[in-house]
């Protein structure tokens, strides 16, 4: 049993609020051959000028501090790719870091930049991202990606990434999905879910219009998980500027309060070692008692079903920003759909669900921004953008991107930011016939998960409308 | 140009000694696209990482003699005094004092457990083992954490007995070296150069 100190679960404090003012992306594809990592992020640069009216020389003279993130180094054979991007931004002599954590090194990057502002070391920071995964071939880029489990332990077996995490899919679709064909069902909505909101997406690069049954038929990857399961791997950037609230209010009418928490959970799953479970605002000590019952062999925590780091980041983060409840508390979420099952996971381990319920947050339609089961608005739309399975996973964007789409609903500005015509010609999309806005109507809060993964990092960055801040336990 | 002179590397008076070549550079090729334009260019090169095991070498070593090792915290004043750990950890994670080393062979020969597992036929390069793998996770009596390898005979289950198997013939002093197979699997059934221990 692991046992956390009070000091260890202290509540983050910072010292002043932070705001996200702007942020912008490129296009996401597979493959981007005809530019440069660089050019990619200056596209995601003047976008997020242009959404506040300046140009990127005047957002520049803003900026005191950069913070980059991009995980595979390996991919693109330079190191220090971040000083590289900050030279072609112009944006020497300041001080930049990068930032690595696998798959949430989105989420890491405004988890450092959000402390940077906090502290009061700078009041307006860059946060910028960027993924490039194209440039070797497939087989070399499944032992690139393997490389980010321990080298000894696990990467000689196989080298491919997907079956150390597989093993936990597989556990979970065992205990807690029963192996019910109505589970199965489940997961392939997300899927279908994911690719349909994609559609309506210009950035996005895999937009699909498919049915359940496309999904469960698609080619098995590892068993549970079909293809169609499966998040995309991308290329593309993405970024965010924060400021503190004298900055904000120059830079923009409308900046959003934002709150950036972090958990982590050992790099082998294999090292996890049982706890009890660490609880968040909305549950009871003793409401996971009879959970081996209900689920025969669910009663080991974290066990490889649970993701703790998920969960720490939910528990730290919800107490910073006052979230009891995350579906009433929330208007929308965009969650780190890796894969469907992931998801699934993903949405006990944040309460959004209890443990071992996390499928009815699908099946209630509660994930849709309309629920299919009533017409009415779901409760809490998940992954609008479409998600990593429909959008994009540009690791070191993809916990950005998510920051920004939630600001641009909040900021109600969603369907100028897709459906303008121009931009779809730009990326070389066509926009279908039956674009809808997917605008989440009065969203006031919410939430982006951003996961590495077997679960070795988890950040949740909580976005708030400064009008309609939750009460907070200053405990 | 071959790989077979490739280098080798001791460990003399504490230094690295390195013998015979290990990189092999080759020309680089220009990509264009369908219109002849140039993209880009290729830059291949082959070379190799040297990686010492430290505190775990008698883990890697344990392998091709047909052991098992795990390690104990011995820590009497530790929270976690007397947890086994497999994947063996040279410092207890609570307190950090120097594990001592267990031989976990017997143990795991009286029947670990899968605790889940996974069939893939995909791989990455540089892949050595036969396709599909069949990953296991496997749980052992009295230890807290759950060990990831592969299945060489029959297929997987959540719940399955399983035995380790050495590959003690020819050992390439990895991970590896270590396997599992049912527990009823004949000696004749293994793969080449794989014994009980
Ligand atoms: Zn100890």
């Amino acid at each position: 049993m692991i046992k956390f100190s009070k000091r260890q679960l202290k509540t983050p404090k910072m010292q002043r609020p932070v705001y996200l003012v702007t942020g912008g992306m490129s296009k996401f594809g597979r493959s981007i051959p005809e530019k440069r990592t660089e050019e990619l992020v200056i596209d995601a640069f003047v976008e997020a000028a242009e959404f506040i009216d300046k140009s990127p020389a005047e957002l520049k003279e803003y900026i005191h501090s950069c913070y980059y993130g991009h995980f595979a180094d390996h991919f693109g054979d330079q190191l220090l790719g971040e000083s590289v991007i900050h030279d072609r931004l112009g944006l020497d002599p300041l001080g930049n870091v990068g930032i690595k954590t696998g798959g949430a090194t989105g989420g890491s990057t405004l988890w450092e930049a959000f402390k940077a502002v906090a502290s009061g070391y700078s009041d307006c920071v860059l946060a910028m991202g960027w993924e490039r995964m194209d440039e070797v071939p497939t087989d070399e880029g499944n032992n690139y990606i393997a490389s980010a489990a321990d080298k000894d332990w696990e990467t000689p077996l196989g080298h491919i990434y997907t079956g150390y995490y597989a093993v936990m899919a597989q556990k979970y679709w065992q205990v807690f999905g029963k192996e019910e064909d109505s589970f199965r069902q489940t997961m392939a909505e997300i899927a279908v879910k994911n690719r349909g909101y994609a559609r309506m997406n210009p950035h996005a690069q895999g937009p699909m219009d498919i049915t359940v049954d496309d999904v469960i038929n698609s080619p098995v990857v590892a068993y549970p998980l079909r293809a169609l399961d499966c998040c995309l791997m991308s290329v593309g950037a993405a970024c965010a500027i924060l400021c503190d609230e004298k900055t904000a209010n120059e830079l923009t009418d409308n900046p959003l309060e934002i709150h950036v928490a972090a958990g982590s959970h050992t790099l082998r799953v294999a090292d996890r070692r049982d706890m009890e479970i660490p609880l968040l605002p909305n549950e009871s000590p003793d409401q996971y008692k009879d959970l081996g019952n209900r689920f025969p062999g669910g009663d080991r925590y974290p066990g490889f079903t649970g993701f703790l780091a998920a969960r720490m980041a939910a528990y730290y983060g919800y107490r910073m920003a006052g979230v009891i409840d995350p579906v009433e508390d929330f208007d929308l979420v965009e969650l780190h759909d890796a894969f469907t099952i992931s998801d699934i996971q993903t949405y006990e381990d944040i309460g959004i669900r209890p443990y071992g319920e996390g499928r009815t947050y699908v099946e209630s339609g509660d994930c849709y921004l309309t629920n299919p089961k009533t017409g009415e608005p779901g409760k809490l739309p998940a992954n609008l953008s479409g998600g990593l399975i429909g959008n994009m996973h540009a690791v070191g964007a993809t916990g950005i991107m998510q920051a920004i789409e939630i600001g641009q609903h909040i900021w109600g500005r969603w369907a100028e930011m897709h459906e303008d015509q121009s931009k779809w010609d730009l990326f070389g999309r066509t926009k279908p016939d039956d674009w809808t806005n997917l605008q989440v109507d009065g969203a006031k809060r919410g939430l982006a998960i951003s996961h590495a993964g077997v679960g070795s990092h988890v950040t949740a960055t909580i976005l708030v409308h400064p009008d309609h801040q939750l009460e907070r336990n200053e405990s | 140009m071959s790989t077979n002179d490739r280098g080798t590397v001791k460990v003399e008076n504490g230094r690295y000694r390195f013998e015979g070549k290990f990189h092999y550079g080759y020309p680089n090729d220009p990509i264009r696209n369908e219109d002849g334009e140039l993209m880009g260019v290729t830059n291949p090169r082959d070379l190799t990482h040297v990686h010492m095991y430290g505190g775990e070498a008698p883990f890697f070593e344990g392998l091709g003699q047909g052991k098992l090792l795990g390690t104990r915290c011995d820590n009497s004043n530790c929270e976690a005094n007397g947890s086994i750990f497999i994947p063996f950890r040279i410092h207890c994670p609570d307190c950090l004092s120097k594990n001592t080393i267990v031989d976990m062979t017997e143990t795991a020969q009286k029947g670990a457990t899968v605790h889940t597992f996974m069939i893939t036929e995909r791989t990455g390069a540089f892949n050595t083992l036969p396709k599909p793998i069949r990953f296991v996770n496997v749980e052992f009596e009295g230890v807290p954490t759950i060990l990831m390898g592969y299945l060489s005979v029959g297929e997987p289950k959540i719940g399955m007995k399983v035995i380790p198997i050495f590959n003690t013939t020819n050992p390439t002093f990895t991970i590896l070296d270590l396997s599992w197979v049912p527990e009823e699997t004949n000696e004749t059934e293994l793969p080449e150069g794989y014994t009980f221990g």
